[in-house]
């Protein structure tokens, strides 16, 4: 599904490196965990696939199902299927909600050669999808997240992907800032869009997440690499170690 | 003293020969009035204090440029609205094209033909408003309108007004120069709304006068249109009463140079007064000026002005805007919000917010921004999958929306919403 190979990025503006070489490759149907310190470059990973300015790529490829990600618009990588839930949702004052899901669902079908969804049946599939993430009427009608607490942003991206139906979906700290039940609400979500032929990248601090979100393959990133790579044990040992230990054993 | 004695000299050259259109006794003074403080002003020029920032020079020529007429598909405004309809064709009045003019609620004449009669009410709004409104700024394109004036209409609402009356000014003659003039009483409790659309002629000298009566309540929206190289200079005095309401938004469409001034008094207790305005404009020939003074001179009453331009490929957008409360006027609320969208570098936005306070007991707020199209929503729409172009016109749209939801009637905004999102559409 996704295959990265020795990617390197450093920012635009300042000549600093910040990833150095990762490799990475997402079977079909899998969910993979990435963990690691703040600041070993998480985001930045998920920014680069999904197109985000203010990056240069050094080295290295990126592909989606075999299409060089990296040479294309943010846009055509979301038609091509790619999903990134951000870790910090953005707001947008003056754009509907439901205005922004319907934007966005359309201009991929379109982008795909897709019939329009007309506007009754997309209200039906929000609401009924909605529904499941406890996201009510009043959330849908306003701004883009504006005045949404934090797990409110957090199930409007879940919502988002549940009506993209992306086949790769990138969840950047996505438990970050929810307490209990909206993880689980969030988790359901999640596993809800589990099949065969989607794939997940979860990046987290945290082994709860996990407990809903049940990874194959987890890996450990520091200053901008992958340096370990387990099975879901791996979560565990960062839950009960930290990764003090991890990192000095491949350093 | 020798600049203010050219401008005087220049302005006795510029009106050397003009004639003043006849009608009865108290018309004729007016206009003479009127052209005498021309004569006292002077007409201005881009040296002007109040004219920093917008050169008047092409509107106080003899000769108007000639303005050719703009070629796409949009049809005219507000088709499916039950309203009357009074068509000006490069400023005159046609009326094959226009509706019936009896109308329940409303008594409307053509201003000429209101100007023979010898006793009229139009005699205590005609020039009067615009005489009063030219303190403590002066307005000499204001008073030069009302002196030449050569059609428009009188409208009287004694009570609510059954359909919207529609001004459309169409513009077929490239080389059209056409000052109108339109008054509007609206009497105690009646209740009107005024449209007014189309871009009217090569150059456009429009004046509106409204008086409100206790309780009267008076609705705006105007369009102004579209071709490219036109020239407005238009201005708006109204005096509003005890718990009246007034409320006018304008949407402008391109234009070489429009300059729409709008100059409101507060006069009676509990009253408001909204003025609102939307621009985009493109091209480093899109001049866009909007000059907007707020009166307040009663107890509790609240004032808003909400003013948003998109800009684009070194076009200018300018905002003048005051508020002055006098001394007395406690408990007002009143409210200025100048902004701009500048899609690229080369464009500007010149603002000017004013607010002078002579009471103690009011709450007034007002700023102004200027910015660029926010880079991370702009991101995170396409990474849904919107693509730039749709990304940027919808980001271009909601910077717009809080302007629009100043109008009242929901279908009137809707439509011109659509229309904003075909102009994004087609200048992307
Ligand atoms: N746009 C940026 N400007 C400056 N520094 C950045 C930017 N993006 C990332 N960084 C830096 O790159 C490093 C990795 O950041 P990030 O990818 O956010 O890490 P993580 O998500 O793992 O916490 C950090 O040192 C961060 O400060
Ligand atoms: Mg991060």
């Amino acid at each position: 599904m996704l295959e990265i190979k020795d990617l390197k990025v450093k920012l635009e503006e300042e000549d600093k490196q910040i990833l150095k070489g990762v490799d990475l490759k997402i079977e079909p149907g899998t969910v993979h965990a990435i963990m690691g310190p703040n600041g070993s470059g998480k985001s930045t990973l998920s920014y680069v696939l999904s197109g985000r300015d203010g990056y240069e790529v050094t080295g290295g490829t990126a592909a989606l199902e075999g299409a060089d990600l990296l040479d294309m618009e943010p846009e055509d990588r979301a038609a091509a299927g790619l999903f990134l839930a951000f870790q910090y949702p953005v707001e947008i004052p003056g754009v509907g909600n439901m205005t922004f899901l319907r934007t966005a669902v359309n201009a991929q079908r379109k982008a795909r050669g897709e019939e329009e969804l007309s506007a009754g049946d997309f209200l039906k599939i929000v609401r009924e999808k909605a529904k499941s993430l406890q996201i009510d009427a009043d959330m849908l009608k306003r701004p883009v997240n504006v005045g949404f607490s934090g797990g409110e942003k957090k199930r409007n991206e879940i919502l988002q992907m549940a009506m993209l139906e992306p086949k790769m979906c990138i969840l950047d700290e996505t438990d970050s800032g929810l307490d209990v039940d909206a993880m689980k609400l969030v988790s359901e979500g999640v596993n809800a869009l589990r099949s065969e032929g989607r794939s997940f990248l979860v990046i987290t601090h945290y082994q709860r997440l996990l407990d809903h979100i049940k990874p194959d393959v987890v890996h450990i990133m520091a200053d901008g690499k992958i340096v370990k790579s387990g099975g879901p044990e791996l979560a565990l040992e960062v839950e009960n170690n930290g990764y003090a230990d991890i990192l000095a054993e491949v350093a | 003293m020798a600049l203010a004695q050219m401008k005087l000299d220049a302005t006795e050259a510029r009106l050397a020969g003009v004639t003043l259109p006849d009608g009865a006794v108290w018309a004729r003074d007016a206009r003479a009035a009127a052209l005498e403080r021309v004569r006292q002003m002077g007409l201005p020029t881009k040296r002007d204090e109040y004219w920093r920032y917008t050169d008047p020079s092409s509107l106080t020529a003899a000769e108007a440029p000639t303005a050719a007429l703009l070629e796409n598909d949009e049809g005219p405004l507000f088709e499916d609205v039950d309203r009357v309809r009074i068509v000006f064709v490069d400023g005159v009045f046609d009326p094959a094209a226009s509706d019936d003019l009896s109308t329940e609620g409303v008594e409307i004449e053509r201003l000429a033909d209101a100007m023979q009669v010898d006793i009229h009410w139009a005699k205590d709004i005609y020039g009067v408003l615009e005489a009063r409104g030219q303190k403590p700024v002066e307005r000499p394109l204001a008073a030069l309108n009302t002196a030449l004036a050569t059609d428009g209409v009188v409208i009287r609402a004694t009570g609510k007004v059954s359909k919207p009356i529609n001004f459309i000014y169409l513009h077929n003659d490239v080389a059209s120069d056409a000052v109108l003039h339109n008054v509007v009483k609206v009497e105690a409790d009646a209740e009107i709304t005024l449209l007014e659309t189309g871009p009217a002629a090569a150059r456009f000298s429009k004046q509106l006068e409204v008086e409100l009566g206790e309780g009267a309540v008076f609705n705006h929206v105007r369009a102004q249109g579209r071709d490219h190289e036109r020239r407005a200079v238009t201005h708006c005095f109204a005096r509003i009463a005890e718990n009246s309401s007034f409320k006018s938004f304008t949407l402008t469409f391109n234009g070489v140079l429009t300059r729409n001034e709008c100059v409101l008094e507060i006069v009676g207790d509990n009253a408001v007064a909204h003025v609102a305005g939307a621009c985009v404009g493109d091209g480093k020939d899109f001049h866009h000026d909007d000059t907007v003074f707020v009166t307040h001179d009663a107890v509790n009453c609240e004032s808003r002005q909400v003013f948003k331009k998109v800009l684009r490929n070194g076009a200018t957008g300018v905002f003048q805007g005051k508020i002055l409360v006098k001394e007395g006027a406690q408990k007002t609320d009143g409210y200025q919000i100048s902004q701009s969208l500048l899609l690229d570098d080369d464009s500007q936005f010149l603002a000017k917010p004013e607010l002078e306070i002579y009471a103690d007991d009011v709450a007034c707020s007002h700023g102004s921004t200027s910015g660029a199209i926010d880079e991370t929503a702009l991101f995170y729409l396409r990474s849904r999958g919107v693509s730039m172009t749709d990304a940027r016109n919808l980001l271009t749209l909601s910077f717009l929306a809080e302007a629009l939801e100043e109008i009242a009637d929901e279908a009137l905004a809707e439509e011109l919403r659509d229309r904003l999102e075909r102009w994004l559409a087609r200048h992307s």
